[in-house]
């Protein structure tokens, strides 16, 4: 059933743009989609979408959708002081959060402290196992995520206190989608005609969190999967939505998003954890925009069990400029150091880093003069 | 960290709800705390180890032959 191959065969892709093509012909030019998540921006530059759709007069533009880069430096700061000022303390992270650099360096380079490590793992199960496994040592899994990501940490984090494990925390960056959109929409900077919404974060929260895009906004929207298939269906449901002048969530991604989403997920992320207001990196603090846990699970939270007191104010590094890249406003190929100082072997901000990073999908799939 | 592509699953263990799943011909180890009835023989979509989806064949198909439609009329 998995026949992924029929999302991506050409003849397919071709009919998909000449209707879109066709479609957008009748539309006031011009018609700029932003593509909200990591994952889509890399569908599209890496089946070669984005100029072929620009041919068909349809802009892609890549959004906040990438968690490693939306996490302010000032909590990648915090987790490296974390192992290089304490002894015996075990990170375990996504493989690009070690990578992010900051003021102090990157994880990656840091100087651990006496009996500390820094370790990449794959899945948040995998720092429970290392605490399970390792009672002289304090494990600190710096778990970065939107809602895709969010219930698994959720479900570590009841775990943990099922066991009574007293030597596991979770130092969280945990992001919700919708605000930003609404921040981005509030802000105007950059002219959109609808918005492409992340598969799987929607698999998660479901139709209904979207909906204010259409009804406070009046901007179309759709929920739409990772083949190239599936996001030129999506392309055709917004201009569609554009030309009836009627705006809606439409769901393209029907056999994995249920509108309700997953009621599973959702009671679980309700139980362990509760909203906040959140920095972003370029977009500032938004209401409500992040998670953080519950006086219950206090004991499991990083910030409280180790006292950290982060302020974050989301600034990018000098020179580069990741936040704009993120609020829309600018293309990768328009920061001075992309592709110069700037590169994948020495990224000078996060979008560079992480593989759902517009800097590093631009560099890697349209080379480094994009 | 996002396995875009639906995968079967291949093993499950009830009590501790993981198991594995069959991912491009890999087995991979996978937690179902987040779908209730997990079945062997279903196709899910994974992120960072849990499975956040089952895939819905009937509307797969729907998906597939509008595809299909859209490029024959060209
Ligand atoms: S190219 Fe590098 S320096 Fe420029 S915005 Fe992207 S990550 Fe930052």
């Amino acid at each position: 059933m998995a026949r992924t191959n029929e999302f991506r065969d050409k003849k397919v892709i071709g009919a998909l743009l000449a209707r879109i093509a066709e479609n957008k012909r009748s539309l006031p030019s011009p018609c700029r989609i932003m593509e909200v998540c990591g994952t889509h921006t890399m569908t599209v530059h890496r089946y070669g979408l984005q100029s072929m759709l620009e041919k068909a007069g349809i802009e892609m533009v890549s959004g906040p959708g990438c968690p490693v880069c939306i996490t302010p430096g000032e909590v990648h700061e915090a987790a490296i002081r974390l192992v290089t000022e304490n002894e015996n303390v075990i990170l375990a992270t996504f493989g690009d959060m070690t990578r992010v650099p900051t003021h102090l360096g990157s994880l990656q380079n840091a100087v651990p402290a006496k009996g500390s490590a820094v370790k990449i793992v794959y899945s948040p199960e995998e720092s429970l196992d290392l605490a399970r496994q390792k009672s002289n040592k304090e494990i600190v899994f710096f778990g970065v995520g939107f809602e895709t990501t969010i219930p698994s940490i959720a479900v570590m984090a009841k775990a943990a206190a099922g066991e009574e494990l007293s030597n596991y925390s979770i130092l969280s960056a945990l992001w919700l989608i919708p605000p930003p959109l609404r921040a981005i929409l509030e802000s105007g900077e950059v002219k959109l005609s609808g918005f492409l919404y992340p598969g799987h974060v929607s698999a998660i929260i479901g139709q209904e969190p979207y909906t204010f895009v259409a009804r406070e906004f009046g901007f179309p929207g759709v929920i739409a999967g990772f083949e190239p298939g599936d996001i030129l269906l999506g392309i055709i449901s917004i201009l569609d939505q554009i030309r009836e002048g009627r705006p809606r969530v439409a769901n393209e991604y029907t056999r994995v998003v249920r509108p309700e989403g997953n009621p599973v997920a959702q009671a679980l992320m309700r139980e362990v954890l509760e909203p906040k207001d959140a920095c972003w990196r370029g977009l500032g603090v938004i209401p409500g925009s992040g998670l953080k846990f519950k006086a219950e699970y206090s004991a499991y939270d990083t910030e409280v069990k180790h006292d950290l007191r982060i302020t974050a104010r989301g600034i990018d590094l000098p020179g580069c400029r990741c936040g704009e890249v993120l609020r829309g406003i600018l293309l990768p190929s328009r920061c001075p150091l992309f592709g110069k100082k700037c590169t994948p072997e020495s990224p000078c901000g996060p979008c560079m880093v992480s593989f759902e990073g517009a800097c590093l999908v631009h560099y890697k799939y349209r080379g480094p003069k994009s | 960290m996002c396995l875009a592509i639906p995968s079967m699953v291949i093993e499950i263990d009830e009590v501790h709800r993981t198991g594995k799943i069959d991912y491009l011909g890999t087995k991979v180890k996978t937690n179902f705390a987040l779908l209730d009835d997990v079945r062997i023989g279903d196709w899910v979509i994974v992120h960072a180890g849990f499975a956040i989806s089952r895939l819905d064949e009937e509307d797969a198909q729907e998906t597939l032959d509008l595809l299909r439609e859209i490029a024959e009329k060209s």
